[in-house]
């Protein structure tokens, strides 16, 4: 991969399923060390998009590379250099903190797990409880070892599905910031689907709009307030979910 | 990019072990049915045995076919257990989106599944035939070279079967999971484990032949009332268990592409 080589290249991107089209010919390029937010409503074709990078879900058409790797033919040439955090995805209960962690560190050929697991509990303030089982952690807790999951083989490429969901303010803030550092020191891409607009706002420098599968808008936070005249991105938001923008447009 | 990141790696291998003993180091419940149910089993079938030789002179000479019968029955069926139920661990515990994109390949999965249902298999059944021998003087390992014939038999059969009901677990979600528990019944009347093959019918035999296990019962009984290891049945049944076992990997294959296309990787749910 050449540094000119996007980190997530998406092309013609479709997936039909027989419920119908859930993703509908979309098209991006994320440069290396980006952070992006990819938005829209429930349906709107984020979590299809993602498991897609990943190489969860095969396309119908379109190609998704990631780090130069085409996703659907040779994704395990690059699994180790990207990870993914999702609240709705649970690590196993029955395993304590640090038992977890050294079964992702294993599997993501870390190569001195025990040191790393150290050093994320104490980045990540997990110390207290990495000999609790997994389940009975807090909500907090829970996104805090997740995050450590996500993190433990220093990914290039970070996948974040509603990182701070659920979670209340003061834990969500230090999540987002803990993000904002290791993107900085690290200089990974991230691409972070949300609802929570702050969030975008606080960490994105590029947004892409989803509606109905299709990429409706995408721009930086500061160029979508200016041309849809809002003062937040949640105003944004609601304009391209109701197609605000288009009876607007139409009426001038 | 490293050439050992993309080729099989015992180290993730060995981390889904260790995922697994962790496991159930953490739960006596998930121990204690390892053990309890087999015992059951060869008690009850001992117990019998022992009343119908005190009553039938064929059996009183055909001793330990019953018990033998049970103990080879639950490596096959404990084997194929112990390969899907820690499959199943990953659906309860909805960990198969983490592992999927983990750089955890399938044979590599397979490979630990394969491991962990010969621990489970060990801690269930070594305990199992020593109570044989305190209760029925009935020594397992006994058969020597043929007991190693007939357990790679076995447990390939059953492997291949888990590596089955696993991509169908995959598939159609947790909806299937009844086939992990079920499927293996259907070999008892037609893998013939307590009876020749030559009582079915002419057209049920034919059927009969193409399980592998058939011929590791009819070598059993072989072995234990004529004293003849049949080494042409284990050639045959290792050829059987060969074709099975690449069938099984392919329709396993083609599950996980139809699971990635579906979506349903991402919804692991029933």
């Amino acid at each position: 991969m050449t540094s000119s080589t996007p980190a997530i290249a998406v092309d013609r991107l479709v997936k039909r399923y027989k419920g119908g089209l859930a993703v509908d010919g979309i098209s991006f390029a994320l440069p290396a060390g980006s952070v992006t937010g990819l938005l829209g409503g429930n349906g709107a074709g984020k979590t299809t998009t993602i498991a897609m990078i990943m190489g969860l879900v095969i396309p119908t058409s379109g190609t998704v590379a990631v780090l130069g790797a085409d996703m659907v033919r040779s994704r395990h040439r690059v699994l180790h250099r990207m990870n993914f955090e999702s609240p709705y995805v649970d690590m196993p209960m029955r395993l304590t903190v640090a038992q977890n962690l050294r079964v992702f560190g294993m599997l993501y050929g870390v190569p001195d797990v025990e040191e790393r697991i150290a050093s994320l509990a104490r980045e990540l303030d997990l110390t207290d409880f990495l000999d609790r089982p997994a389940g009975k952690l807090s909500a907090g807790q829970k996104t805090r070892v997740s995050l450590a999951k996500s993190l433990i083989n220093r990914p290039e490429v970070l996948l974040l599905d509603e990182p701070t969901a659920s979670l209340d303010p003061d834990t969500a803030d230090w999540v987002r910031g803990h993000l904002e550092r290791y993107r900085r020191e690290r200089g990974a891409t991230i691409l972070l689907a949300s609802h929570n607009m702050n969030e975008v706002e606080r960490l994105c420098e590029h947004v892409i709009m989803m509606k109905r599968g299709r990429i409706e808008d995408a721009d930086s936070p500061a160029h979508l307030l200016a041309r849809y005249g809002r003062d937040t991105l949640e105003d944004v938001f609601l304009d391209v979910a109701r197609g605000r923008r288009e009876a607007r447009e139409a009426a001038q | 990019m490293s050439e050992a990141a993309i080729a099989f790696s015992w180290r993730r291998v060995g981390a889904m072990v260790l995922r697994y003993w962790y496991l159930l180091r953490s739960s006596w419940p998930r121990m204690l049915e390892l053990i309890y149910w087999p015992a059951v089993q060869m008690l009850m079938w001992g117990f019998l045995q022992l009343y119908i030789a005190e009553n039938a002179s064929f059996f009183a000479r055909a001793g330990g076919t019953f018990i033998g019968a049970i103990l080879l029955w639950d490596i096959l069926f404990r084997g194929q257990l112990g390969f899907s139920i820690s499959f199943l661990e990953e659906m309860w515990a909805r960990n198969l989106g983490n592992l999927m994109m983990s750089p955890l390949r399938p044979a590599e999965f397979v490979t630990a599944l394969m491991i962990m249902s010969l621990v489970r298999l060990a801690i269930g059944m070594v305990p199992v035939t020593l109570l044989a021998i305190a209760f029925f003087d009935f020594n397992l390992y006994g058969l020597g070279f043929a007991l190693a014939a007939f357990f790679a038999n076995l447990i390939l059969t059953s492997w291949a079967i888990g590596i089955l009901v696993s991509g169908l677990v995959l598939r159609n979600g947790l909806g299937a999971e009844g086939l992990a528990w079920t499927i293996m019944f259907l070999f008892l009347p037609l893998a013939c484990v307590y009876y020749p093959v030559a009582v079915l019918p002419g057209w049920l035999q034919f059927f009969a032949w193409l399980l592998p296990p058939t011929y590791v019962f009819e070598g059993m009984r072989a072995l234990l009332i004529e004293q003849v290891f049949r080494t042409d049945l284990m050639l045959q049944a290792l050829a059987l268990n060969a074709l099975w076992f690449a069938a099984a990997t392919l329709a396993f294959v083609k599950l996980l592409d139809s699971a990635r296309d579906q979506g349903s990787l991402m919804q692991t749910g029933e």
